[in-house]
């Protein structure tokens, strides 16, 4: 049976991890290979590399980090953060990424999407995004959620995965951060209409999020930061818990 | 150990290299027949579409390298759908190794079931082979695909997506795993040694 799956999310500033993490058998904090491996030997299903590094001649720091990450683990990982061309995904992938994902870009030339379904396949394209509820309507926000759209959270969901995209990674900036829960109601009304997985993100503060995010939510993953790096909850203790709560999740 | 990893345009190949290396192994990625022969192992991996991959591969005969190929090969994705017979995928003649049909996966219910099948799934009725030796008691892989082989007398393990189907195939030399083990933690670590080492 296909499981649900747990993702753990690294923010990456100059090749480093940012946000505190509180692990305490990390002898250098701030290494991500370091962390990444800790986080698949402790059963991730996959990861989620996020570079908050905004300047361009930095990114070849990330295609560095990348290579290291991939020769490290032996799962999945999805790099996202500033990539808007074909030619970022295509020195991403070669370093050793098995998936980009796009956000603000993807807005801004919806047709990227097609272009890079086409070069690279669906499957290494996953587009993040990001919603907030303004007076009762979801919108699309960019920029970390600042910047406001036009666009309809649910009929942009629907337009990425026309044009391509093979996931979506949605996240809620209402729930980001407040750890009360995922938006389940939103992440299942996008997850019921598409035929793509839909991966939640923002809110996660207990396991019982987790698995409302799973049924009510009907989320493919749940994707967590802080919980995860404060060691708040462990992914042993999370997936032994979704498991006795009868959630299909690998062991 | 001289492995060659076959050269061709689908996607995936590098994680297929650092895997390797992981197990200590050199490998070496080429579309030069005289290398693939002379190789111990040959693999065959790819993420990718059916049809401009065997287009590509007749172009540079590396279909009949394949064919002709006597020691132990392994194909993986995308490389064990081109093994099979023929493919769903815009209607493509594939090498015929495994004389199987590849299918699109077809959701009775599409909310319950998405296609493509992405995540991880597990290994069920294993046959008694030597790539299955000794694998972990849980036996979950990574899959990304959208079609599938059908069950047939090669396939020697299952997962079940909407329905059951080949998850790997044997054949005389041939080997082929429809996950990525690349990808797929200890199990699919413990398949490419198991595939290494035969």
């Amino acid at each position: 049976m296909l499981t649900k799956r747990i993702i753990p999310c690294l923010d990456i500033k100059d090749g480093r991890t940012v946000k505190g993490v509180n692990f305490v058998q990390l002898r250098d904090a701030g290494d991500p290979v370091e962390l990444a491996k800790i986080y698949s030997d402790e059963g991730a299903d996959e990861l989620v590399f996020l570079d908050i590094t905004a300047t361009v001649d930095k990114r070849k720091t990330l295609a560095e980090l990348v290579t290291k990450v991939a020769k490290a683990i032996n799962i999945p990982f999805t790099v996202g953060g500033g990539i808007s061309t074909v030619e970022d995904v295509k020195v991403l992938l070669a370093a050793g990424a098995d998936k980009i994902s796009i956000n603000s870009a993807a807005v801004k030339n919806p047709g990227v999407i097609d272009e890079m379904a086409r070069e690279f396949g669906s499957q290494c394209v996953v587009v993040a995004i990001d919603t907030r509820n303004v007076d009762g309507i979801d919108f699309v926000h960019t920029h970390g959620g600042r910047k406001a759209t036009l666009l309809r959270t649910q009929a942009w969901a629907q337009e990425v995965a026309d044009r391509g995209a093979g996931e979506i990674l949605l996240t809620s900036m209402d729930h980001d951060g407040t750890k009360a829960g995922f938006a389940n109601e939103l992440t299942a009304e996008i997850s019921s209409a598409l035929s793509i997985p839909v991966i939640a993100s923002g809110g996660a503060g207990n396991m019982p999020h987790f698995k409302d995010v799973f049924t009510f939510g009907k989320a493919d993953a749940a994707l967590a930061a802080s919980i995860f790096h404060f060691k708040e909850i462990g992914i042993p203790e999370l997936k032994e818990y979704l498991i006795g709560e009868g959630i299909s999740i690998r062991k | 150990m001289k492995i060659a990893v076959i050269k061709y345009n689908a996607g995936n190949v590098q994680s297929v290299l650092y895997a390797l290396e992981r197990l200590g192994v050199d490998a070496v990625l080429t579309d030069d027949p005289e290398e693939i022969h002379a190789a111990d192992k040959v693999i065959f991996p790819g993420q990718g579409e059916a049809s401009s991959a065997m287009t590509y591969l007749k172009a540079r005969q590396l279909d009949q390298v394949i064919k002709d190929i006597k020691q132990p090969f392994l194909g993986v994705c995308l490389g064990l759908q081109l093994l099979c017979a023929h493919s769903e995928e815009n209607d493509t003649e594939c090498l015929g190794i495994f004389p199987v049909k590849v299918k699109r996966f077809i959701p009775e219910n599409s909310q319950e079931f998405k296609v493509p099948h992405v995540g991880w799934n597990e290994l069920e009725n294993l046959a008694d082979n030597v790539l299955l030796k000794d694998l972990p008691d849980s036996k979950f892989l990574y899959y990304v695909h959208s079609y599938y082989a059908e069950l047939s007398e090669a396939t020697i393990a299952t997962t079940h997506y909407i329905h059951d189907f080949t998850a790997i195939l044997h054949r005389d030399n041939y080997w082929a795993i429809q996950a990525h083990p690349e990808k797929s933690s200890t199990v699919g670590e413990k398949l490419l040694a198991n595939f290494l080492n035969i």
